[in-house]
């Protein structure tokens, strides 16, 4: 399972979809390999999993703590070589090993057949489950996914937990909601967003601590395992990571390891027995192919309805309120158009992922908004300030004589708004508005971090469950583009038409 | 429609300064029923400002203008609801015409008696056309501003200013873009509109034009008419 607070996710989503040109490249040829003469054993994870797994040392934030820095730190005294950790985002740890950047991939990497089918992975090295969490007033009711039918249960995107509450949802009509981080699924549950979280329980022990308020219920949905991931082709040095990792069971040295980091527990010494004695790693090569593009269609078309309607709901509002704000700032008193300038500067000088934050989850103990209100509000109330700009603009443009004109024809400075200078805005704005909407239909994934499963999103858990971006970044791209280009030619058709001299 | 007796325009001791800077210095002016007069000086002597003055569109440091039955007082542009009764009395064309963009000639002259003046749309048709009939551009009633040559575009405006049927037309410099045959033709519609009593108010440094047409010729000096 996914250890990792995924805070920066919309960072590491515009750096996947960079690679997805590299990785294009890369499967016509062999990639080039940048290991074997160094001594260095470089290992790649990502810091921002926090304790246990891999985080910044308080010490010394320069060198990472955690127990898979102890047990890379083992392969590599095993192998006779030094580690090296390398930060990679936890999202794109499978594509980087693939590429060389680093020899082994570990930060709570779940094994899963995908996975297997793709890279060259180690024995688990730790058995984790996936626990519910519920509020403490619910927890006489809920006990399984079952009796969470029809309710809102939070996790992480692109894990197994969430294909297991996917695998419900299709059952008893469940509803997942996926969150880019692992700490507001449990804030999420206080506040009453969703019924339920369902996570490994090492991340749920580690948010009650954190955040209380509600109960881990004590019978597992399902177990996973943590593994070591090395590219494809290198398996005899995953071989030699297996043998090492069976060794430190035997001799002991792991459970050590996990005892301080207080991850030891019954369960742990029941696997370790098992896997000591089994003679063949537990999982098998390529268990399942990855589901056909046929298979996942439907899901990004969908999704791709999700992020339109988003849009165009967001850009009615923008439209709206962009248009008292451009009404205000041209003919409003002093103060109002002292106010509304704030806001138009407010909004276009900070990020829209912090006005989305804030409005989510910041104003979540004054206005507990739905996921897809916030989203439409938050991206709404953004674009109204880009668009109102636009629109004054536009009103600024209108040959003052033209009002003039119109005044001493006996018209209220109203209907001259209405019948002369609005019209002939409108016919200046309409086209870059246009040019707004499709870069508002591309903003419109930023709001898979306030837990909308959009088109960028959906496309994100598809390329984790196949392992590799490169059918479902160029599906999403086709879509993307599906969407955009008609609307581009329409606002390049309109300059057209109505570029008046 | 006949127009009344009294001055179609009466203007006393009127004073103008933009940013502490006399403009206007003391104007008096009447315009008499049916008279067409020329309003002359040179550049930026403050023509267009007496004329901008008297439709109100320019604030007034002193004096009085008078319109009909309608008068402005110095200080701030009254607002809207006052000013409709002033705007039935005058119009305007402006230097450039200023014609909306947007909408045919016919529809920039329909525009005032249909949204000001809450004429039937039909009614305000009738009435446009024969305006642009008798200025001779009928024909070109459903182009756009842009679509018009510089003298149909003035006739049109024309006919926008006329439209309200007021006593009183003011125009900017009406021969600025006209070659000598084209003020000729202007010059004799603007007689003809004259005929029932309407007056104008001419602001030009046209001399030729003045001396032909107007009944009387003032010009405009260092802010004060002079003989």
């Amino acid at each position: 399972m996914v250890a990792l607070l995924l805070r920066r996710s919309y960072f590491v989503r515009m750096r996947v979809l960079l690679l997805l040109a590299a990785m294009a490249l890369s499967s016509c040829s062999a990639p080039p390999k940048a290991t074997p003469v160094a001594k260095d054993f470089r290992w790649g994870g990502d810091a921002e999993g926090g304790a246990p797994f891999v985080e910044a040392d308080p010490a010394d934030p320069a060198k990472v703590r955690g127990f898979d820095v102890e047990i890379a730190g083992m392969i590599a005294k095993g192998l006779g070589r030094r580690p090296t950790f390398v930060q990679v985002a936890w999202a794109s740890i499978e594509q980087s090993v693939e590429r060389g950047d680093f020899d082994v991939g570990m930060s709570g990497l779940e094994d899963r057949p995908e996975l297997r089918a793709r890279h060259a992975v180690t024995i688990p090295y730790f058995e984790f489950r996936e626990v519910l969490a519920v509020r403490i007033a619910d927890s006489a009711r809920f006990h399984t996914l079952a009796d969470l039918a029809r309710r809102r249960v939070g996790t992480l995107g692109a894990t197994q937990a969430y294909q297991l509450l996917l695998d419900e949802k299709a059952r008893t009509g469940l509803e997942p909601v996926s969150y880019d981080d692992d700490v507001h699924p449990y804030s999420d549950l206080v506040a009453g967003r969703v019924d339920a979280v369902l996570l490994d329980h090492i991340i749920a022990e580690r948010s009650l601590r954190r955040v209380g308020g509600f109960v881990i219920v004590r019978a597992p949905v399902a177990t996973g395992h943590y593994v070591a991931v090395f590219a494809h082709d290198r398996t005899a040095l995953r071989d030699s990571a297996n043998a090492i990792l069976l060794a430190r069971m035997h001799d002991g040295t792991l459970e050590t390891t996990l005892r301080a980091w207080n991850v030891w527990d019954d369960t742990q010494a029941a696997y370790f027995a098992r896997a000591t004695r089994a003679v063949a790693p537990s999982a098998t090569e390529g268990a399942a192919s990855p589901r056909s593009v046929a298979a996942y269609l439907p899901g990004l078309l969908r999704a791709a309805v999700v992020s339109l309607a988003l849009s165009v709901l967001a850009m009615a509002l923008a439209v709206m309120i962009g248009a008292l704000i451009a009404a205000g700032r041209v003919y409003g008193s002093n103060v109002v158009r002292v106010a509304l300038t704030a806001y138009v500067e407010i909004i276009r000088g900070t990020p829209v992922l912090l006005q989305l934050f804030v409005l989510y989850y910041g104003l979540s103990s004054i206005i507990r908004l739905p996921a897809f209100a916030a989203a439409v509000l938050g991206l709404g109330l953004n674009y109204a300030a880009y668009e109102s700009e636009i629109y004054r603009a536009a009103l600024e443009a209108i040959a003052r004589p033209q009002l003039e004109a119109a005044r001493t024809l006996g018209l209220s400075e109203l209907q001259i708004l209405r019948l002369i200078r609005g019209p002939q805005a409108l016919r200046l704005a309409l086209a870059p508005m246009t040019n707004d909407f499709v870069a508002l239909i591309k903003d419109s994934s930023l709001v898979s971090v306030i837990t909308v499963v959009e088109l960028t999103k959906e496309t994100a858990i598809y390329a984790t469950n196949v392992g590799s971006w490169v059918v479902p970044g160029l599906l999403c791209g086709a879509i993307y583009l599906a969407m955009s280009l008609p609307l581009s030619r329409f606002a390049r058709r309109l300059e057209r038409t109505w570029s008046m001299a | 429609m006949e127009h009344g007796v009294s001055n179609a325009l009466v203007v006393r001791g009127l004073h103008v300064s933009r940013s502490e800077t006399p403009v206007l210095r003391g104007i008096d002016l009447d315009i008499a029923p049916g008279e067409i007069c020329a309003l002359m000086g040179a550049s930026g002597a403050g023509k267009s400002t007496v004329l901008r003055a008297a439709v109100a569109l320019q604030p007034f440091n002193a004096g009085s203008i008078t319109l009909g039955d309608v008068s402005l007082v110095p200080g701030a542009l009254p607002p809207e609801s006052r000013l409709k009764a002033l705007r039935r009395n005058v119009g305007m064309v402006f230097q450039a015409h200023a014609l909306f963009e947007h909408l045919s000639a016919l529809e920039n002259v329909t525009l005032g008696p249909v949204h000001a003046l809450g004429w039937a749309r039909e009614k305000a048709d009738v009435v446009a056309v024969r305006l642009l009939t008798e200025l001779g551009v009928a024909h070109r009633a459903s182009a756009l501003p842009r679509q018009l040559s510089g003298g149909e575009a003035q006739r049109v405006a024309i006919a926008r200013a006329l439209a309200c049927d007021p006593g009183l037309l003011l125009m900017d410099e009406p021969t600025s873009a006209l070659d000598p045959a084209r003020r000729e033709a202007l010059g004799e519609t603007l007689r003809a509109l004259t005929r029932n009593g309407r007056s104008l108010l001419i602001a030009t440094h046209d001399v030729d034009f003045a001396r032909t047409f107007a009944d009387r010729v003032l010009m405009l000096s260092d802010g004060r008419i002079v003989d």
